[in-house]
């Protein structure tokens, strides 16, 4: 049997779609992923500094 | 949706940045899920500890909060110490993290959630939370375009323990400010109280393994609010209203490059993904909780508090999660300034909440 569309069952469809529309939006807009330039697995051992952004920079 | 359906879409979207992203990008989505599952699962509220304290003298969340913040730094302490390669979350002393901190603290209270339970929460559909996501984003951006403004008001360079100490003395130290934090707690809510509640000590427990993994795959602490200014930054890029070339923050060279690449390749975008999918796993198959209607008003104030919390986040050098969590468990001097002063602020967001009847 289909379920109801309720407000909150709406609601939380509309959340997901528009979130879901705008990672294929930025995924379509960005260049192609260079996989033969993945970071490591795991940055712990890598030797590799993490280049990620976090809240606490500054810049 | 059952719980079934949305593990094989999860499933999906992990073998997707599997294959076409990056193997660490799917490692890290499955830790943000387990932090959604956690928070959502557990209830692990950072701004509900806070306001169970306030109001009620129930210090069993603000104890939980203790006890993943020493259970994190002796998991992350060390590995800093270990791996060069691994940083801490080094934000810098300033009056931009006294005045962001207090806002933040403030926000978090009228908006009920900080940055981590905006995104639970929003997993969980909770209207206003789904409501201020959008917002908080938005007030990311405009707090990192303008993070330049607020640091020429005054700033020291970021002080870390570990790279300063050592592991051992800064975890020592760290340890002997959180059980001064918590007999000062104790003295406050009275020695008569129940101390522990089983959901925040297992919150605790998983969400401390679960950011020390985030330090391992990562190479960086776990973070909620630089994707959510990422996120704004694209769409105001997209609207040509903003030139990220003239702009202090944006124009720096790591930064503009995750701008231009896509956001499945950042680690704080991806994680805050995972934490809304694993809210959404706990949420599936439940009803959900019966809470009275918002009013206009209460709406109104609601989303607004959601934008300043964004701003204020930024200018705070990270939320609950980054600045607090993240910044004491990996030594960060800014996380020890931004307790005190967000608690401060939500000193005054209680009465603001009240207020507005929330």
């Amino acid at each position: 049997m289909a379920a109801t569309l309720t407000p909150s069952r709406l609601r939380r469809a509309v959340f997901w779609a528009l979130l879901f529309a705008f990672i294929a939006w930025d995924l379509q807009r960005s260049p192609a992923i260079d996989l033969w330039r993945e970071p490591p697995l795991i940055a712990a051992g890598s030797g590799q500094v993490s280049a990620g952004g976090h809240c606490s920079m500054a810049k | 949706m059952k719980r079934l359906p949305l593990a094989a879409l999860m499933a999906a979207f992990f073998v997707f940045l599997l294959w076409f992203v990056a193997v660490r990008q799917a490692a890290l989505l499955l830790v943000g899920i387990g932090m959604g599952a956690a928070l959502a699962g557990m209830r692990f509220g950072f701004t509900t500890g806070w306001r169970q304290l306030v109001e009620t003298r129930d210090p069993k969340g603000v104890v939980g909060q203790l006890l993943l913040l020493g259970v994190a730094a002796t998991l992350c302490m060390p590995l800093l110490g270990a791996f060069p390669e691994l940083h801490a979350a080094l934000g810098p002393p300033s009056v931009s993290l006294l005045i962001g901190a207090f806002i933040f603290g403030l926000t978090m209270q009228i908006a009920d959630g900080c940055g981590s339970g905006t995104l639970y929460k929003a997993g969980l559909g909770v209207p206003l939370n789904m409501g201020i996501l959008p917002l908080f984003a938005l007030g990311s951006f405009a707090g990192s375009a303008h993070l330049d403004r607020w640091l020429a008001l005054g700033q020291v360079e970021p002080v870390g323990l570990v790279a300063n100490w050592g592991a051992g003395t800064a975890l020592a130290v760290t340890w002997t400010l959180l059980l001064a934090t918590g007999i000062t707690v104790r003295l406050f809510a009275g020695w008569q109280r129940d101390w522990l509640e089983k959901r925040w000590v297992q919150g605790a427990l998983v969400l401390a393994v679960l950011a020390a993994l985030n330090l391992v795959i990562a190479g960086q602490p776990w973070g909620v609010v630089y994707g959510f200014g990422l996120w704004g930054a694209k769409l105001a890029q997209a609207t040509g209203l903003f030139d990220p070339a003239t702009n202090p923050f944006w124009s720096q060279p790591g930064n503009t490059q995750r701008l231009a690449q896509t956001l499945l390749l950042d680690v704080t975008s991806i994680t805050n993904i995972g934490i809304l999918c694993g809210a959404l796993w706990v949420a599936a198959g439940k009803t959900p909780d019966a809470s009275k209607p918002l009013t206009g008003r209460q709406w109104a104030v609601g989303l607004v508090a959601g934008f300043v919390m964004g701003y204020s986040a930024r200018l705070a050098f990270g939320c609950n999660v980054g600045a607090m969590l993240s910044g004491i468990s990996t030594g960060s001097l800014h996380g020890w300034i931004w307790v005190p002063m967000a608690f401060a602020g939500t000193l005054i967001g209680l009465r603001v909440r009240r207020y507005f009847g929330f």
